[in-house]
């Protein structure tokens, strides 16, 4: 093991933090005894790769980023865990390869969006990242290398997949990526007035295009809730993108944390409607680059810190189909109610749930916020939100979350049991563990 | 370029393999552990490196198997034109004070090790009309701080050697990078605090790729370091003992 540094660990909320000892090795092993928690590039918002004390090690694996085979018959590309998407996506598109489900953010680890199961823009169509895993190699807690995937060791696959780094220590992974003709994107916009027309719209750019998401401005009320822009996009082909690969753009950081007034209601409200309008205006179909579409936020570094030095919880849940419009809508309610102003609420159809245990999401509808962190008040916004959602039979997104509580999750998840056995049988003294499994199972810190 | 690679696997050299790979020169990896070169190799090529990524045994501990490795580099890369060693051996100062035969086998690894393997590359780079010998000694070497002065001692010593063979056979064709690294934040620092202006080893390679191209005799990455080492050799002794430097 190479040397350890003692550091203040957060998520990419910026709360909560916890200090503990980090190690960062060009080969990934896990130390002999002691709480371990493997941790990417740390972009989970809430409590997923914070440690519960500072007696557990977390274990980065961002320097264990070795590509070990491509296939180009197939796509098959083998990875060191730690891998990034954008490292990926740097590598392989120029040779016309894209990653089969991205995030919102190409600074994610391989690892880690295996432990999440992120979804993306294409989920209605393509469904989460552990669907294109076909194998994985997985260092035990008794220290033993296993592999498994969808044709062996099936449990402690379907129990990694979204597992949230909980059964053990991803050191490689077989993804499966996807052709594409062009680095670029054709992409068109259009409008939506109210909460129906966006769900109506949604669903039905759903069926000719790979991509969708909706915007939503969240401070909009009465018969303008749920205003937003419906973004459609898809690769775009030979014929119709410049033969040239898009200009790359280099991230401007952000060089300070975000002063209180940047939060205040008025602020947000002029955001979100300025946003509303111009985007209104940009109708009709464009070619941009993948950077753009997929990752619009990672051109600001550090954007996180326009939260202010308190950070923020961001609450991504999803609904199923049958509940709809009317739980959506008393959840952008109780969000406008709470005066809790997004910058940005995210909305987006997905098709079905896949079989791995703790996989997030659910056919149906999904709406992510941001929300400023103000203390209790914003952890009872949560609760409040959480209720809605249970009583819709709907669920939370785990990389997302910080303040859920744990009799609420227990309520969530009905697979949970299920998955509690396969990681008993694999971690039988918990020796992986976040401050979100302290806090959701029950695990001891 | 057809290169050879010493220290390859890891930080600063991974990083620098890994553009090298990225614009489709050819590799041969040199090392001790061989799971760690394979890896490595396979990473290489799957980046772009032309034709396989030969792996060997090389231990900068070990002189008397150099000649052996190079003329298996030779074969399998067809007359390599490059040697790139990054390998190097660290411990903070306290423990080399304590320990000497820790002390022992770094000033073996980087200093008298180096120096062999690069003399014996730059006469065979020589024979066959020239090629590029690039070394990573240290800011460390360019004055002695109570700090770190025998991990400095060592790469003193390389820095001079390395000075002296670009002299000595810039008429037979062989150019000398000596490449001194400010901090850099790579496995062989992590618990050290971290002064001002760390690098990152992706930035360092860059700056030593550039450096390699252009064949310049110096090169100081992040190239801030450069300035900061001015100011520190023009130190007065006696303020470097009242400052405790």
């Amino acid at each position: 093991m190479d040397g350890l540094s003692l550091e203040t660990v957060a998520g990419w909320g910026r709360h909560p933090v916890c200090r503990a000892a980090v190690a960062r090795p060009e080969r990934l092993r896990l130390p002999r005894a002691g709480r371990v928690l493997p941790r990417g590039l740390g972009r989970s918002y809430g409590d997923a790769a914070v440690p519960a004390s500072a007696q557990s090690l977390v274990l980065e694996t961002v320097r264990a980023d070795r590509i070990l085979a491509f296939e180009p018959s197939t796509g098959a590309l083998t990875c060191e865990a730690g891998l990034s998407l954008a490292e990926i996506l740097r590598v392989f598109v120029p040779r016309g390869w894209f990653t089969p489900v991205s995030p919102g953010t190409k600074f994610v680890t391989v690892g880690g969006c295996v432990a999440s199961d992120v979804h993306g823009k294409n989920h209605h169509r393509d469904g989460s990242f552990g669907g294109f895993v076909g194998r994985l190699v997985i260092e035990t807690a008794d220290g033993r290398l296993v592999e498994c995937g969808p044709d062996r060791e099936r449990e402690l696959f379907l129990a990694t997949v979204g597992g949230m780094g909980l059964t053990g220590l991803i050191t490689e992974a077989t993804i499966r990526l996807k052709p594409i003709e062009t680095p670029w994107m054709f992409v068109e916009t259009e409008p939506a007035a109210g909460l129906t027309e966006m769900l109506d719209r949604l669903r039905h750019a759903g069926k000719d295009w790979p991509y969708t998401v909706g915007w939503i401005d969240c401070l909009a009320t009465g018969s303008g809730l749920g205003r937003g822009i419906v973004i459609r996009g898809r690769h775009a082909s030979r014929g119709e993108a410049p033969g040239v690969p898009p200009r790359e753009n280099t991230p401007r950081a952000v060089p300070f944390d975000g002063p209180a007034w940047l939060l205040s209601p008025a602020l947000m409200r002029a955001f979100n409607t300025a946003y509303y309008r111009i985007q209104c205006r940009r109708t009709g179909g464009r070619l941009v680059s993948h950077d753009a579409f997929f990752y619009p936020l990672d051109s600001l570094r550090d954007w996180n810190r326009l939260y202010g030095r308190h950070g923020f919880l961001q609450y991504q849940c999803v609904v199923p189909r049958a509940a709809g419009a009317p739980v959506l809508s008393e959840l952008l309610d109780r969000l406008s109610r709470a005066g809790a102003a997004s910058f940005l609420a995210v909305i987006k159809d997905f098709g079905p749930e896949s079989d791995a245990y703790l996989s997030f999401p659910l056919e149906g509808t999904t709406l992510a916020l941001d929300l400023p962190y103000r203390g209790p008040a914003t952890e009872d916004l949560v609760h409040l939100l959480n209720a809605t959602v249970i009583r819709a039979g709907g669920r939370i997104y785990l990389a997302k979350d910080a303040a859920t509580r744990r009799e609420d999750f227990e309520r969530m998840v009905p697979r949970l049991p299920e998955w509690r056995r396969v990681r008993d049988r694999w971690d039988p003294e918990h020796r992986f563990g976040s401050a979100l499994s302290a806090r959701l199972l029950g695990d001891e810190s | 370029m057809k290169a050879v690679m010493v220290g390859a696997t890891r930080g600063m050299g991974r990083a620098l393999a890994r553009l090298l790979a990225g614009r489709g020169d050819a590799l041969a990896l040199l090392g001790r552990d061989p799971n760690e070169l394979l890896t490595s190799s396979r990473d290489l090529v799957a980046r772009g490196a032309s034709g396989p990524v030969p792996t060997g045994h090389l231990d900068l501990a070990e002189p008397a198997g150099f000649e052996a490795a190079l003329d298996a580099a030779d074969r399998a890369l067809g007359s390599f034109d490059a040697l790139i060693v990054t390998g190097g051996d660290f411990a903070p100062q306290e423990t080399l004070e304590r320990d000497t035969a820790r002390l022992a086998r770094l000033l073996e690894v980087n200093f008298t090790g180096t120096v062999v393997l690069c003399q014996q590359t730059a006469e065979r780079l020589a024979r066959r009309g020239g090629g590029t010998i690039c070394a990573f000694s240290s800011v460390a070497g360019d004055r002695a701080r109570r700090g770190n002065y025998l991990y400095g001692a060592s790469k003193a010593g390389l820095s001079a050697y390395l000075d002296g063979l670009g002299l000595a056979y810039a008429d037979r064709g062989v150019r000398v990078v000596s490449v001194r690294p400010g901090f850099v934040k790579t496995a062989m620092t992590v618990g050290l605090p971290v002064p001002p202006f760390a690098g990152e080893p992706e930035s360092v390679a860059r700056v030593v790729l550039r450096a390699l191209d252009r064949g310049k005799p110096v090169v100081y990455a992040p190239p801030i370091w450069r300035w900061v080492m001015l100011v520190i050799r023009l130190l007065p002794r006696a303020v470097m003992r009242r400052a405790r430097f």
